[in-house]
C-alpha cells in the first residue's frame, strides 16, 4: 500500500459540478488493491457521488478498520482528512469525531471481517445510537490481506477457493440494522453502478446512521464458481427492489419512472429518493416487511438490492444527547469553564 | 479500663451492605468534619448489591495524619454476620455499640459495650417497614453524637441539607436521630472517654473523593466529550464529571450541553470515542479501572504512535484479572507506563490527595494536547472513591487551555509544505491540523501503520526507525513538563532516602514525624509523573539507599525506576503493601527499622 501520487494535470473541458470543481478533483491515491477488485468500483462510485452531490472534500472525515476494506478511503477524497484505525474499531472513532464536531460527514469504510466479526459490537453499538454517519460494508465474504479464510457474511453453502466448505451460516448485516435501528439501509453491488451511486447520494444525504452492504466480490479469494459473492453469482441472483434515483435538495424531479409505480423517500436536507417499484411488496418505511423481504429472497437463493429500509425522521444521536450545535471541537474555554465564583461555590458545598 | 482520647481515634462501622448504612456513616464522618476535625472515611465495601457485610472506618485526627491506622477504638457492630471478627480488631479499652435487641455475649473482658435496642426502639417509633429498617443508621449515630458530645445540631442541619426540596423526610430523619441521642442521654451519659472537641482544623479544607475532584478537574480543564464505560472504582469519576456538567455546561437560551456524554458498549469503544474526539479537536476523556486497561491497551498504542492527545484516567483496584474490585492497590504502574504492544511509553500524572486529582484533571488535557499523546491519571480505589479532608480547589481565572501545536487555515497558507510528522522545532512534537481546516492543505491520513513524516504508508524501516527515534525524544521534552516531584526537606541531608507517590502521601507524612521523633534523619521525595524528570534522578542519585513504598506486591514503581534509569537494584528497597487495604504509617516505620537494624522488609507483613 504505498503511494503512486497521481498527476494532477486533466483536461480542460472535464465536466464540473456545482463547485468548480471535476471528478478528478475527488479521486485519491492511485489504488493498491488487485485488478479488478470491486473495492475500487465502490470508491469510484463515492467519486461520482461526491461530484454529483458537489460535496466539499474537506468538510468530510473518511475512517475505517483493518483489512482491504479498510485501506480503500485512500483511494477517494484526497483533500479529506482519513482515518485508518485498527481492526473493527471504526465505529467508535466515528463516534467520537462525530460528537467533537457534528458539522462534518463522516464516511466511515468497513469489511466483512471488520464488522460481522470483530467489530460487530461496536457496529451494532454504533447503528442503535443512531450515530449520523455513512457505514459502508465492502462485502466480499473473505479475509482476503490474510489469504481466504471465511468471512462471517460467506453463506453456508459457498465453497472456498480450495474447494473447503463453509461450516456456518452468514450473518445478515442489513436485517441486523434494520433490526437495531438504523434508520437507512440499502444494499447494492460493486458492480451495478447505475444503483449504487443513487443510493450512495441518498446515504450521504440522509441524517442518522446509514448503512450500505455492498457485494463487492474478491477476484483473488472469492470469485470462483461455488462462490456466492462472485461477479456471475451476483448478476445472476441480484433481486433489485426498484430503481433509483437520486434528486438532490431544490431540484426539479426529471426521472423517467412511471409515477403510479415509484416510491418517493425524502431526506432530511430536503433532497428526494425515487424508487421505481419493481418488486410488488415494496415499502420502503415498513421494518418489519423490509427484514421479511430480505428473508425471503435469501430463502429463494437471491440477493435482495435497493433501498431496504428508510426513516427520514429518525433523531440521531446528537439529537438524543441534546449536544449544542455549536461543535463542541469549537468551544473554548469561556464557553466551556465555570469559573473561580463557581469554584468557591462548589468548595462551600463540600464543607 | 478504657481508651481516652480527645480528637484522635478509629471507629469502625460494621454493616449489611444495602441497608442503607453508608450514607449514615458518611454523615457521622462529615459532622465530626463539621466540628472542624480532619477525617478520613473509608468505605470497606463487597462486589455486591445487598446483602455482604460491609465496613465503614472513620479515622478523626486533629493533626491531619489521614492514613488508615491499625486498632479499633470505637466499634458499631450492627451485622450479626460479621461480630466475631469484628469485635476482635477492637482495642482493649475500646468501646462496643450493638443492636441490644438480641442480646449478646462478645466474650470480651476487655472491652466496653453499649448495648442500644435499635430494632426495638425503631420497631416501636415507626410503622413503614422499610423506615424501621432504615432509621436504625441513624439512631446510632444519634447515639455518637451523644457519648462523644458532640454538637447534635450539627447533625440536624446535615439531615435538613440532605432533605432539601424533599422536606417531609426531615422530620422522620431527625425523629431517628433523636432515638439514639435521647438513649445515649439517659444511659451513657460520661460514659465514654473518647471525644470529640470543637476545633479549627478543617479551615480551608473541604471534604470529598478524588473521583469527585477529578470530574470536576474535567469540567474545569474543558473536556467536552466523555466516552466510558461502568467499572469499579472508576464508575464515581465519569459520573461527577455528567453531574457537574449538567449543572455548569448549559447552553444558555437552548438548554443544550456543551459536552456528550456517552455509556460506551465497552473499555474498547470507550477509548476508540475518547480518541476519535481528541484526533477531532475536542478534549475528550475516559474513565476506567485495571481490566478496562488491558482492554484499552491497543488503542492506547494507536493514540501514541499516531500521536492523538488522549486523557485516561485508571482508578486502581486490586489485581491481577477481576481481583479485588471493591480493594485499593497501586498494581497498574507498569502496564499504564508500558500500555500496548510494541515500543511503547506514557505520560503518567499519579496525585496523592483530591485537590491534585482536580489539578492533574485539568494539566492532563494541556499536556495531552501539548505533548500529542495518552496521558494516563493514576488514582486508585482509596484516592478515588473515599472521601478526603483535602485542600480547597483553586481557579485562576487568567488560566488559558494550551492547545499545543494545532495549525489553523490560515497557519496553513503561510507554510509551503505540511507534514503532520515533521519535527519542525526541534522538540519532537509535530503539528497537527483537524479535519474541516482548510479546502486545500493540511489533510492527512491517521494511521496506526508505519508512516513517514507526511502520514504516508511507508515499509521503509530506516524511516520507521527515525519516527520512533523522534517519539523518544518528545518523551525526553515530557519530562521538562510534566509536574515535578514533592519533596520534604528543603536540601538533602541524609544518605537514605524513601521515594513514595499517589495515596500513600499521607500515611507517608505521618511516618516521617514519626522518624523524624527517632532522630532518624531521611530524605523522601513523592514522584508525581513520569517520565520522571531530572530532580528525580537527582534524588535517587543523592542517597546511598531508597525506599520505596508502593501498594503492589512486585515493586512495580521500583522497576520503572530501574528500567529508565538503570539504576542499581540493590540501592533500591521496596516498602510494599497489596492486601487491599491502604498502607499504613506504623507498617511503613516498622518496614523501614527492620531494614536499618538488619531485617530486611521484603514484602507485606
Amino acid at each position: 500500500m504505498t503511494y503512486i501520487v497521481k498527476p494532477k494535470n486533466h483536461h480542460p473541458l472535464l465536466e464540473k459540478n456545482d463547485l468548480g470543481l471535476t471528478r478528478r478533483d475527488y479521486e485519491g491515491a492511485v489504488s493498491t488493491l488487485c485488478a479488478g477488485c470491486g473495492h475500487d468500483s465502490i470508491s469510484s462510485a463515492i467519486v461520482e457521488a461526491c461530484f454529483q452531490l458537489s460535496i466539499e472534500s474537506y468538510k468530510v472525515a473518511k475512517l475505517s478498520g483493518i483489512g482491504c476494506s479498510s485501506k480503500a478511503p485512500a483511494y477517494f477524497l484526497n483533500q479529506s482528512h482519513g482515518f485508518n484505525s485498527v481492526h473493527g474499531r471504526m465505529p467508535s472513532i466515528a463516534t467520537g469525531a462525530a460528537m467533537a464536531n457534528h458539522e462534518l460527514l463522516y464516511l466511515g469504510i468497513s469489511g466483512d471481517g471488520d464488522s460481522a466479526s470483530i467489530g460487530i459490537g461496536q457496529f451494532i453499538h454504533c447503528a442503535r445510537r443512531q450515530l449520523n454517519m455513512t457505514y459502508i460494508v465492502e462485502n466480499n465474504g473473505t479475509y482476503g490481506l490474510t489469504k481466504g479464510q471465511f468471512s462471517a457474511t460467506n453463506d453456508l453453502e459457498s465453497k472456498s477457493k480450495y474447494g473447503d466448505d463453509n461450516l456456518f451460516p452468514s450473518i445478515d448485516l442489513p436485517s441486523m440494522a434494520i433490526q437495531l435501528g438504523a434508520s437507512f439501509v440499502a444494499r447494492s453491488f460493486s458492480g451495478d453502478k447505475d444503483q449504487l451511486v443513487p443510493l450512495l447520494k441518498a446515504a450521504l444525504s440522509h441524517k442518522g446512521f446509514s448503512f450500505l452492504d455492498i457485494i463487492s466480490p474478491c477476484v483473488t479469494f472469492n470469485n470462483h464458481n461455488s462462490s456466492t459473492k462472485s461477479y456471475d453469482y451476483i448478476r445472476e441472483h441480484n433481486d433489485a427492489l426498484s430503481k433509483p434515483d437520486f434528486v438532490p435538495s431544490g431540484k426539479e424531479i426529471l426521472t423517467d419512472y412511471p409515477r403510479g409505480s415509484s416510491v418517493d423517500v425524502p431526506l432530511h436536507d430536503g433532497s428526494l429518493l425515487t424508487l421505481e417499484k419493481i418488486s410488488e411488496n415494496y415499502d420502503p418505511a415498513d421494518k418489519i416487511k423490509a427484514i421479511q423481504n430480505i428473508q425471503e429472497s435469501q430463502r429463494d437463493g437471491k440477493v435482495l438490492t435497493g433501498l431496504l429500509y428508510a426513516d427520514p425522521e429518525a433523531k440521531d444521536l446528537k439529537e438524543i444527547l441534546n449536544v449544542s450545535d455549536k461543535p463542541l471541537n469549537e468551544m473554548n474555554l469561556n464557553d466551556l469553564c465555570p469559573g473561580s465564583e463557581k469554584l468557591k461555590d462548589i468548595n462551600s458545598g463540600l464543607k | 479500663m478504657k481508651i481516652k482520647s480527645v480528637n484522635d481515634f478509629v471507629i469502625k462501622f460494621a454493616n449489611v451492605n444495602g441497608s442503607g448504612s453508608a450514607s449514615a456513616n458518611q454523615m457521622f464522618a462529615k459532622g465530626v468534619f463539621r466540628s472542624g476535625i480532619p477525617v478520613s472515611p473509608k468505605n470497606i465495601f463487597p462486589s455486591n448489591i445487598q446483602g455482604l457485610p460491609t465496613w465503614f472506618e472513620v479515622r478523626v485526627n486533629e493533626k491531619g495524619y489521614l492514613g488508615r491506622r491499625e486498632g479499633i477504638d470505637l466499634f458499631v457492630a450492627m451485622n450479626p454476620q460479621s461480630y466475631q471478627k469484628d469485635v476482635e480488631e477492637l482495642k482493649a479499652g475500646g468501646y462496643l455499640i450493638y443492636d441490644s435487641s438480641w442480646k449478646r455475649d462478645f466474650g470480651r473482658e476487655d472491652i466496653n459495650i453499649l448495648e442500644i435496642p435499635l430494632t426495638k426502639l425503631c420497631v416501636q417509633e415507626f410503622t413503614n417497614p422499610k423506615q424501621r429498617l432504615l432509621f436504625k443508621n441513624l439512631g446510632y449515630v444519634g447515639l455518637l453524637a451523644s457519648v462523644l458530645e458532640m454538637d447534635k445540631e450539627i447533625y440536624i442541619s446535615l439531615i435538613e441539607e440532605q432533605f432539601k426540596g424533599k422536606e417531609k423526610l426531615i422530620e422522620p430523619n431527625v425523629k431517628a436521630l433523636n432515638i439514639g441521642y435521647n438513649y445515649a442521654e439517659e444511659n451513657f451519659k460520661d460514659y465514654c472517654e473518647i471525644k470529640v472537641n470543637k476545633s479549627n482544623k478543617t479551615d480551608g479544607l473541604i471534604l470529598t473523593s478524588g473521583n469527585d475532584a477529578a470530574g470536576l478537574g474535567c469540567v474545569y480543564g474543558g473536556a467536552t466529550v466523555c466516552a466510558w464505560y461502568p467499572i469499579t472504582p472508576s464508575t464515581s469519576l465519569a459520573e461527577s464529571y455528567s453531574k457537574y456538567s449538567e449543572k455548569m455546561r448549559k447552553e444558555i437560551g437552548t438548554e443544550k450541553n456543551k459536552f456528550a456524554f456517552i455509556q460506551a458498549e465497552d473499555e474498547l469503544a470507550a477509548m476508540g470515542m475518547t480518541i476519535g474526539a481528541n484526533w477531532n479537536g475536542a478534549r475528550a476523556f475516559t474513565a476506567t479501572s485495571g481490566p478496562g486497561v488491558s482492554l484499552m491497551s491497543e488503542f492506547i498504542g494507536l493514540a501514541y504512535f499516531a500521536e492523538v492527545p488522549t486523557v485516561l484516567f485508571n482508578v486502581q483496584r486490586g489485581g491481577p484479572s477481576t481481583g479485588m474490585p471493591t480493594r485499593t492497590q497501586q498494581s497498574d504502574i507498569l502496564c499504564s507506563a508500558y500500555a500496548s504492544h510494541g515500543d511503547t511509553k506514557h505520560i503518567l500524572l499519579i496525585p496523592s490527595d483530591p485537590k491534585e486529582c482536580f489539578d492533574f484533571a485539568v494539566e492532563a488535557f494541556d499536556l495531552a494536547d501539548r505533548l500529542q499523546t495518552p496521558v494516563i491519571v493514576l488514582l486508585d480505589l482509596d484516592l478515588g472513591m473515599n472521601d478526603w479532608s483535602t485542600k480547597e480547589f483553586e481557579w485562576d481565572d487568567n488560566n488559558q487551555y494550551d492547545r499545543g501545536k494545532v495549525l489553523s487555515k490560515d497557519d496553513l497558507d503561510s507554510i509551503e509544505k505540511f507534514g503532520r510528522y515533521l519535527d519542525v522545532d526541534g522538540d519532537g512534537i509535530p503539528y497537527r491540523t483537524y479535519p474541516g481546516t482548510h479546502p486545500e492543505k493540511g489533510a492527512y491520513f491517521t494511521r496506526g501503520t508505519s508512516h513517514d513524516e507526511y502520514a504516508g504508508y511507508t515499509e521503509d524501516g530506516v524511516k520507521n526507525a527515525e519516527m520512533l527515534t523522534r517519539l523518544v525524544k518528545k518523551f525526553q521534552t515530557a519530562s521538562s513538563i510534566v509536574p515535578s516531584p514533592v519533596f520534604n526537606q528543603e536540601k538533602n541531608t541524609s544518605s537514605m532516602g524513601i521515594i513514595y507517590f499517589g495515596s500513600t502521601d499521607c500515611s507517608m507524612q505521618e511516618a516521617l514525624d514519626v522518624l523524624d521523633e527517632q532522630n532518624l534523619n531521611i530524605d523522601a521525595m513523592r514522584i508525581r509523573a513520569f517520565p520522571f524528570n531530572l530532580e528525580v534522578w537527582e534524588f535517587i542519585e543523592d542517597h546511598d539507599l531508597l525506599f520505596i513504598v508502593e501498594q503492589n506486591r512486585d515493586g512495580q514503581m521500583r522497576t520503572l525506576i530501574m528500567a529508565e534509569g538503570g539504576i542499581i537494584p540493590d540501592k533500591l528497597v521496596s516498602i510494599l503493601c497489596f492486601d487491599g487495604q491502604p498502607i499504613t504509617a506504623e507498617h511503613i516505620i516498622n518496614k523501614i527499622n527492620a531494614h536499618i537494624s538488619g531485617k530486611p522488609a521484603l514484602a507485606a507483613s
